[in-house]
């Protein structure tokens, strides 16, 4: 049987030359181009998707790595006319200007959140073990893999702050 | 119908605040975000062509000579190739902002290490990469190209000498003076997105999709690259990935996939990579700056000298203009100002966002606090004192002026403590903690542009334009522009941007854009509103419209009587931009620490207070100002192009090396937005506000390094070691 990748619930053939990264093979075999080339070398967070519930920078890892495994995009987590709580809220904070490093903020966001939830520590928790508060600092550690250069990192930790407090409380 | 205003001078008529729908300067959010937050935002390279061919750039490895031979057959049997590009009609070079001719042509002669000499073409991106890399190409070297900038001759530009007075002898009659002299490295832009362009060919027809800041010049340079006509030229550019200077110009991707569109018969998509954008597109000079200010016992200026050295290629036309508001800024009767230029072959100097006062601002800043020190005023004080009450070198009147109200406002709002203006005041651990400011300026910048907005029968309107957004916010703004004049909600209000098939914009660059195609917007409303008001019988400044109706209650759509009313707008400046000085003005505070033991700064907080003109969008302008301010952290603490001393080759060229500030180095940023409205400034009464936020920031964070610590740097960016170097035990 051919090798599969589930993307955003939708079962693809993996392609056949084994350089195409994961990114390339969203952007350019199936047409998810929502996913962003900041990079190609792990260095920006641009490329950010969900494989199997944790985030990854999917130009680091080739398409051929994922047979069997469930990818989300960004395309995934909402749409204009159904868009995700985080994406309301980067909207209403403006947590971006030129849009480009965006898909990656919010998907990273998105499996950040859930990884505070799992209490897994970071740089910024007070300890390695037990539960972990959510704070401006471990959201500015935690999304520090996922660079803006239009600046606007303020706003974007103001709206996975709002989406935070809203989700725990 | 065009509708020209060539504006002689200011509009104080400020009508845009007379209007009734009450939506212009409201922080909407924007109206593409929905699109870029759901990922449905189309970028250049995004566009689903049919038979797509994927195009890779070849660059050089020698710094300067010539390309002897590029093996073809190298490459050609490789799986999925198609073609080797070595047209002479490539670019080396990107364009400059506003060249409106072809940058630099002929790949065959090697100017910089990284030059584009070839693309290679093949069915996939996989095969165009690895045939790329084994394209065999020979050279022939020219050996000692200059690539250190303090090694050559420099040339003097001479538009930038101001000789007034006697500086020498200011300095020595001087209560207080300082000579002190400042080093900043390179930038790059390090746009998200990087350069891309789609290249498809109908007959002599060319389309490009490109990320472009200004296709208003991009056509005409394309045009002139490809020895075409403009007219058989269509370039789109919806969203654009962050620009910040390095998309002014045509960049190599866009004529390379055009001329292997034109070969292949085919689309070709040429995107470049990381390392080929921070190589080959355009870098910020480094500049060497010495400052000298020679103040009376009250700490006023009576001398001022700022001398600048910064680099770029031969042919080059651009010199990063260090000295833009060091003109304006304070006073002095007594003045020196240079600008040289040190011909190296290091790749194209160009511009990164707020090219001149990015780095000039945080050397002047710098001296200012040094100054402040020296003469014991509290360095708010001392800037209050210095400002000039007309141009202090052409003496003509400022459009507005709002130094006094930002420095003002900024120190209430950051809880300014006068007192604590000695080093090493606060300690915790092993964290000196101190704060610091400093003033900001940015040239005002107007340009000539155009815009036709439609009236619809269906009772929307439609503004149309071949201006950008480039993450400024110009969809927002344009629209509530046209909502405010036509009394329309802004969601009635479609803004189609970034297509050469509408009238010219002014581009994005030089924060020129809002002022600029909002005035056409204005001018096109205006006249909209003018033939509204003849068909109800009254005159267009007695006319209200919101809604969509009438005071008297009829609706735009019974006036349109069937048919849609459209009015191009054209608004060009005049004499308004000789008869005045214009600028934006700031200040800056910042609170860091910095630690005792390894040197390193983390910034705790920071405001920034803008005056700008009238503020069109207060979320969106709020945005710009802490990504100016975002910048300015970049600047003062992590930002350093470093090139190899043996064939001047750019060595940090990705984002892991190129430290661009991250979540972690940004903490919450406040913003205080001095209203103002500047007639003198455009006819919408506004200013721009993208680089304002970097200008002089960097410096409000060196003063509170030297507050916190006693540590002072005349270096950027401010490094731990460079820190730990001038520790004071
Ligand atoms: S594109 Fe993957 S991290 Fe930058
Ligand atoms: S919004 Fe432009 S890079 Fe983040």
């Amino acid at each position: 049987m051919a090798d599969t990748i589930t993307v955003n619930e939708t079962a693809y053939p993996t392609p056949d030359d084994p350089r195409v990264s994961l990114l390339d093979f969203l952007r350019q075999h199936i047409g998810l181009t929502g996913t962003k080339k900041g990079c190609d070398h792990g260095q920006c967070g641009a490329c950010t998707v969900i494989v199997n519930g944790v985030r990854i920078n999917s130009c680091l890892t080739l398409a051929a790595m994922h047979d069997g495994d469930s990818v989300t995009t960004i395309e995934g987590l909402g749409t204009p006319d159904e868009p995700s709580a985080l994406q309301r809220a980067f909207l209403e904070h403006d947590g971006f200007q030129c849009g480009y490093c965006t898909p990656g903020q919010i998907c990273s966001a998105t499996a950040m959140l859930e990884e505070i939830a799992a209490d897994w520590p970071s740089d910024a928790s007070e300890n390695l073990e037990g539960r972990i508060a959510i704070s401006g600092e471990e959201i500015r550690e935690r999304m520090s893999g996922n660079l803006c250069r239009c600046g606007a990192y303020a706003n974007i930790v103001a709206a996975i702050e709002e989406v935070a407090a809203g989700g725990r409380s | 119908m065009t509708v020209h205003f060539k504006q002689d001078e200011p509009v104080n008529s400020n009508r845009l605040d007379g209007m009734k729908q009450g939506v212009l300067g409201k922080p909407l959010p924007r109206i593409e975000g929905l699109a870029k937050v759901t990922g449905t935002a189309s970028y250049a390279a995004e566009f689903p062509v049919e038979n797509c061919a994927e195009g890779v750039l070849v660059t050089a490895t020698i710094t300067r000579g010539e390309v002897t031979s590029i093996d073809r057959e190298s490459v050609l049997s490789m799986p999925g190739v198609i073609a080797v590009i070595d047209d002479e009609k490539l670019c080396t070079r990107a364009a400059q902002g506003t060249a409106n001719e072809a940058p630099m042509q002929g790949p065959s002669q090697v100017c910089y290490w990284g030059q584009p000499i070839a693309l290679v073409v093949a069915e996939t991106f996989e095969q165009a990469r690895d045939a790329a890399k084994h394209l065999a190409v020979e050279y022939r070297k020219e050996e000692g190209a200059p690539l250190d900038p303090s090694e050559v001759e420099p040339e003097e530009q001479e538009d930038e000498t101001v000789h007034q007075g006697d500086l020498a002898h200011a300095m020595a009659d001087a209560a207080h003076s300082v000579d002190v002299t400042y080093t900043t490295k390179g930038h790059a832009s390090a746009a998200m997105e990087p350069h891309a362009a789609i290249a498809q060919w109908d007959g002599d027809k060319l389309t490009v999709h490109a990320s472009l800041q200004m296709l208003n010049y991009n056509i005409t340079e394309l045009a002139d690259a490809l020895d075409m006509k403009e007219e058989n030229i269509r370039l789109i550019s919806r969203f654009v990935g962050g620009g910040f200077g390095s998309k002014l110009g045509i960049s190599e991707e866009v004529v390379a996939a055009a001329l292997a569109a034109k070969e292949v018969g085919r689309p070709v998509r040429v995107v470049q990579s990381r390392q080929q954008v921070f190589q080959t597109v355009m870098r910020r000079s480094e500049t060497t700056q010495r400052l000298r200010l020679a103040a009376d016992s009250d700490g006023k200026l009576i001398g001022f000298g700022h001398e600048a050295l910064v680099s770029n290629l031969p042919g080059e036309t651009f010199a990063e203009p260090v000295l833009q508001s060091s003109h304006f800024m304070y006073g002095g009767e007594n003045r020196e100002l240079m600008l040289n230029v040190a011909r190296i072959h290091r790749m194209t100097a160009g511009s990164v966002r707020a090219p001149g006062e990015a780095v000039g601002m945080p050397a002047l800043e710098g001296a200012m606090d040094v100054l402040a020190a020296k003469a014991g005023i509290d360095p708010v004080e001392l800037r209050l004192r210095n400002i000039p009450e007309k141009d202090p070198e052409d003496g003509l009147p400022f459009s507005s002026h709002k130094l006094a109200e930002c420095l003002k406002q900024g120190a209430e709002a950051f809880g300014w403590d006068k007192d604590q203006r000695k080093p090493r005041q606060r300690r915790e651990g092993e964290w000196w903690i101190g704060t610091g400011m400093a003033s900001a300026a940015r040239v005002h910048n107007i340009s000539e542009a155009k815009a036709r907005v439609t009236l619809k029968t269906d009772g929307t309107a439609l503004v149309e334009t071949d201006m950008t957004d480039i993450g400024t916010g110009t969809y927002t703004i344009l629209a509530q522009i046209a909502g405010e004049m036509l009394g329309l909600d802004p969601k009635r209000v479609l803004v189609e941007l970034g297509d050469t098939r509408h009238p010219r914009g002014p581009g994005s660059g030089g924060s020129w854009g809002a002022a600029s195609i909002g005035s056409a917007v204005y001018v096109a409303c205006k006249a909209i509103r003018e033939e509204l008001a003849t068909r109800i019988g009254t005159s267009e400044d007695k006319l209200e419209l919101s809604e969509g109706k009438t005071a008297t209650g009829e609706s735009l759509t019974d006036l349109l009587e069937g048919k849609d009313l459209a009015r191009e707008g054209h608004y060009e400046p005049g004499d308004i931009e000789d008869d005045y000085t214009a600028s934006g003005f700031g200040a800056f505070f910042a609170e860091v620490r910095v630690n005792h033991y390894t040197g390193e700064t983390r910034v705790e907080r920071m405001l920034g207070a803008f005056g700008f003109g009238r503020v069109l969008n207060a979320k969106t302008a709020r945005s710009q100002c802490i990504g100016g301010i975002t910048w300015s952290i970049g600047v003062a603490l992590t930002e350093a192009l470093e090139f190899d001393p043996r064939d001047g080759h750019l060595v940090n060229c990705d984002l892991a090396e190129y430290h661009v500030p991250v979540h972690r180095d940004v903490p919450d940023l406040d913003v205080v937005l001095v209203e103002e409205r500047d007639g003198a400034a455009s006819p919408i009464q506004a200013k721009g506000i993208g680089e304002l936020g970097m200008c002089g920031g960097a410096a409000a964070i060196a003063n509170a390094i030297y507050n916190a610590c006693g540590a002072r740097l005349y270096d950027y960016p401010m490094t731990p070691d460079r820190v730990l170097a001038v520790m004071p035990d």
